[in-house]
This record gives C-alpha cells, sequence and structure tokens, in this order.
C-alpha cells in the first residue's frame, strides 16, 4: 500500500504547488514509484510547474467519474523514470471530488505506487479536505508571517478531526512543518518571523526550511520542479527535505544570512 | 459572557437567591425540512464526529426557514431524536403562530431573535420521556451542574478554529492552545502549554469556577459570565503563570507560583 502524503496549509500562494513537486521528484529520484495528484481542481498548475501541460489529455475528473482509467490520464515524467503526473480539471469545480471517487483512485494508485503526493488546493473548503481526507502524512507549509501561521494552525486542527484516519479512530496523520520563502536577513532585521518563532506557535516537528530564493520562480516558468536545480539554494534545501522525510538526519541550512564579500556583491548569489 | 446586571435584594436577612439575566451562547439547529427522518439520518453522522460536543448540550430550534411552510414540524419526534442524541432542546425561534404553539405544547420556549433565553434548560421538553434513550442523563440545571462531574483532559495541541467544551466539569490541555481556539468548561480550565486562544470557565454560571496557565497569553479570559479580552489584561501578567477567578463579582487575574 502506498503512503499518501498530503501537501497543504490553508492559505495560498505560501509554495503547495512547488513543494508538491520538488517531494515527488525527489522521491522518484531516490528510487520510489511515486505519482503526485493535483486536487486544485478548476485551478490547475502542478502541470506547469511539472512542465507537463501540453500533455493533458485525460485528467482526475475524468478517472473519477469513470470517462477514463487511470492509465490514459497520468502523464509520465520525462526527466524521472517512476514519477507520474495526474493533472486536476480546469473546467470543472471542487464538487466533483466525491469521498468515494477519490477513495476509489487511491486505492487503485496505491497497489502500483510507493508514494502518493496530494497537492492541496488553498483553503479549508472541500477540495483542501478531499486532499487531505485519506492522509497518512500532512506537509504543512508555511510561510515566516502570521496569517499564514495561523492558517496553518487552523489546518492543523482540521487534520485531527476531519480525516479519514481521526474518523476510523486510527493513528492520527503525522504532522510535519515546512517553512517556505524564508528570508534570514529579514529575520535578522525583526521584520519575519524566525524558525523558532513559528515552531513555538505550531509545535511541529520541522521538515526543512526552504530559502527565498529567485530560483524558485525561474524553475517554475521554465516548468522544471526546483528540487532538480541543485545550484540554487533552494533546490538544495528541498532535497534536504525529501531526505529528512525518508529518515535522515540532516541540520537545517541556510538559515543565516549570507555574509557577501565583494564578489558575491557583484556577482549575486 | 454578558453583562450581568445583579438585583439589589437589600433586605436585612441574608438572600436566599439572586435575580440574575445572563447570556449564553447556544448551538442552534437551523432546519431546512419538514422530513423528520432526513433530519435524523443527516444528523446522527454529524453528531458522531463529536459526539463530546453534543452531549447535554442546549440547543434551539431555528424555524426562520420553515416559518411559512405548510405541515406539522412534528416536535415530538424532533425533541425525542435530539434528546437520544443527546442534547437537550431548549426552545425554539423564527416560528409561526401554529409552530410557536405546537412547540409551546412539547414546554419548549419562545425565543426572540436576540437568542435571549426565555427559559433555563433544565425545565424543558418533560413531556418527551416516552421517546427518550435511556442513557440519557437527566437535564442539566442552570445552577448546580451535573452531580457527577466529567471532566476532560486533552494532550494534543488545541488549533485555531478547534473548540473544546467540558459539559459539566474541568477541562484539563497539557500542550498548547492557539490563538483562535476556544476552550469552555463548566467548571475549571487549566492549561500547560501557553495559552492563545479564549478561554470560558464556569460556562453555566458558577461563580467559584477558575482559570488556570503557565503562559498567560490569551485573547480572552472569561469566569461566569464576566471576562476580560486580551487588551484589557495588564501587559505584565502577559506570559506568566496566573490563575482567573471572580472575587465579590469582580475579574481577578493573579500570578501563581
Amino acid at each position: 500500500m502506498a503512503r499518501i502524503i498530503v501537501i497543504t496549509s490553508g492559505k495560498g500562494g505560501v509554495g503547495k504547488t512547488t513543494t508538491a513537486a520538488a517531494m515527488a521528484m525527489g522521491l522518484a529520484q531516490r528510487g520510489h514509484r511515486t505519482v503526485v495528484i493535483d486536487f486544485d481542481v478548476g485551478l490547475r498548475n502542478l502541470d506547469l510547474i511539472m512542465g507537463c501541460e501540453r500533455r493533458v489529455v485525460y485528467d482526475f475528473v475524468n478517472v473519477i467519474n469513470g470517462e477514463a482509467n487511470l492509465n490514459q490520464a497520468l502523464i509520465r515524467d520525462k526527466r524521472c523514470d517512476g514519477l507520474y503526473v495526474l493533472p486536476a480539471s480546469q473546467t470543472r469545480d471542487k464538487e466533483a471530488l466525491t469521498k468515494e471517487g477519490v477513495g476509489r483512485v487511491l486505492t487503485e494508485l496505491g497497489k502500483g505506487y510507493d508514494y502518493i503526493v496530494c497537492d492541496s488546493p488553498a483553503g479549508i473548503e472541500h477540495g483542501a479536505t478531499m486532499a487531505m481526507y485519506y492522509a497518512d502524512d500532512a506537509v504543512v507549509v508555511t510561510n515566516p508571517e502570521v496569517s499564514s501561521v495561523r492558517d496553518s494552525d487552523r489546518m492543523l486542527g482540521i487534520l485531527a478531526s476531519k480525516s479519514r484516519r481521526a474518523e476510523d479512530g486510527e493513528e492520527p496523520i503525522k504532522e510535519y512543518l515546512l517553512l517556505t520563502r524564508y528570508a534570514p536577513t529579514r529575520v535578522e532585521r525583526g521584520e519575519m518571523l524566525s524558525v523558532d518563532d513559528v515552531q513555538e506557535i505550531l509545535s511541529l516537528s520541522l521538515l526543512g526550511v526552504i530559502p527565498e530564493s529567485q530560483a524558485v520562480l525561474n524553475a517554475s516558468n521554465a516548468g522544471i520542479p526546483v528540487v532538480l536545480d541543485n545550484d540554487s539554494t533552494a533546490g538544495k534545501a528541498y532535497g534536504d527535505m525529501v531526505a529528512r522525510y525518508l529518515g535522515d538526519d540532516l541540520p537545517m541550512r541556510f538559515l543565516d544570512a549570507e555574509r557577501k564579500g565583494i564578489l558575491g556583491r557583484l556577482f549575486g548569489g | 459572557m454578558a453583562v450581568q446586571t445583579p438585583t439589589q435584594a437589600a433586605v436585612a436577612v441574608a438572600p436566599a437567591f439572586e435575580l440574575k439575566a445572563s447570556s449564553f451562547t447556544l448551538p442552534v439547529i437551523r432546519l431546512l425540512s419538514l422530513d423528520m427522518d432526513a433530519v435524523a439520518a443527516q444528523l446522527g453522522p454529524k453528531v458522531e464526529q463529536a459526539p463530546g460536543f453534543f452531549r447535554n448540550t442546549p440547543v434551539v430550534i431555528d424555524l426562520s426557514e420553515l416559518a411559512q411552510a405548510q405541515g406539522n414540524v412534528g416536535f415530538p419526534h424532533l425533541v425525542g431524536l435530539l434528546r437520544g442524541l443527546g442534547m437537550i432542546p431548549v426552545g425554539v425561534r423564527g416560528g409561526g403562530a401554529t409552530q410557536n404553539e405546537a412547540a409551546r405544547a412539547m414546554e419548549l420556549a419562545i425565543l426572540g431573535d436576540s437568542t435571549r433565553a426565555g427559559r433555563q434548560p433544565g425545565a424543558a421538553a418533560v413531556s418527551a420521556e416516552s421517546r427518550t434513550e435511556p442513557q440519557v442523563q437527566s437535564p442539566v440545571g442552570d445552577d448546580q451542574g451535573d452531580p457527577t462531574p466529567v471532566s476532560m483532559l486533552v494532550d494534543r495541541p488545541v488549533r485555531s478554529g478547534q473548540r473544546l467544551y467540558a459539559a459539566s466539569g474541568d477541562l484539563t490541555v497539557v500542550g498548547p492552545v492557539s490563538s483562535g481556539a476556544e476552550l469552555m468548561a463548566d467548571g475549571n480550565i487549566h492549561v500547560y502549554g501557553p495559552l492563545r486562544g479564549r478561554v470560558i470557565a464556569g460556562l453555566k454560571g458558577d461563580i467559584g469556577a477558575r482559570i488556570f496557565c503557565r503562559s498567560l497569553e490569551a485573547e480572552l479570559v472569561s469566569v461566569a459570565g464576566h471576562y476580560r479580552v486580551s487588551e484589557s489584561i495588564p501587559t505584565d501578567l502577559k506570559g506568566r503563570s496566573v490563575q482567573v477567578f471572580l472575587d465579590h463579582e469582580v475579574l481577578r487575574i493573579d500570578p501563581i507560583g
């Protein structure tokens, strides 16, 4: 049975889809058969971030409605063996995701894959609750600012009460915190919450800290998951995140402001 | 949480009672259909999700969607259903004249839209006994609380948006209580992690109830209807171990330890 990971946050624009793409790619690179599903029906983005938007024929909702089978809808990643994308439908709305339908698709995928990564839409409404309902693990993506932290906290409450595991009285979903868009210089100036501040409020185990990086936007525009960009700090930090998820004990990197020398200042970081 | 208006019983003998006004936040069940079987089918699973929240909870039935509807609401069936699920129906609001008449026949209070209770929970719905499930406890009065207090212990963080209610007992939270979370208890409330949410002790009017916490960062503290919001809590008490209690109708926050 595959392990189901939901990437969620409550708040929008914090980096869920980037994280889902990085997580899926990272797991697949390490030899695990992985599928990443876009739950953001009506506002799909994962196909763009994964660079497969021109190969979408059928989508998640087609599979739920029985209009296509899984093999027709799954898109194989060209860069990495064992990685597949199940895109969302852009023309339907989130009510098309039914609990039974989603459950059926996840069960079927569970037979052939090691990990299923669910990219949750923003909000706490139907789409988001469907994305987390069957999860085994949850990565809560949070920016170091108060509104994002509060929304994450709200989402953690929902994870604890409205998931299948909670309803069946099983062991609760394993929750991890991922801090994204972290800018150490702004933390030093007191303009941004620090890692410790956020952990103090959310009291969760920290899966990683992704520094704010121009590479993320460039990677999104190019349709290449940023985890493949090993030269960027964000790419390296995402690599660490995947390794930590799989059980490696790595120290957190990129938490301190870089002291740039004259050359660094001239040529950028 | 409300303003309390003590009436002065200015007599020589020791007063045997005080007459007070107090408002309560009660769950409202807004009926959208006259089909009680459909209501029963949908309400059951809802209650199963949070049995603790509904147990011995007074509820108000809102008829505003059905005020124009023809046909009977079927109060005996509805009251029996709610009591069977552990709730204590106390009144109706927003109904038409015939509906109010039928509700009154079931000893349900007719509440104004201000949701001010005209009647205390214990007095309601005595006539539904034939339909009451055996495990339903006797209705809890407004004055004394349940004779067998049940306390509640929570050892997970209480997150923003979560509400916990310990009916007729104490509530203890070992972990943190986040901003935007709400704790309620008929008795005392103890919080061992940082307390950043809203806490309401003595929900049913127990003026002896207290709140204890290790680090006071709450948005609101309330004991038996007397409350203070974060803004009116002295800054030198923030982050400290305190107890919150009523001293002659004045809410006091004192450091402990």
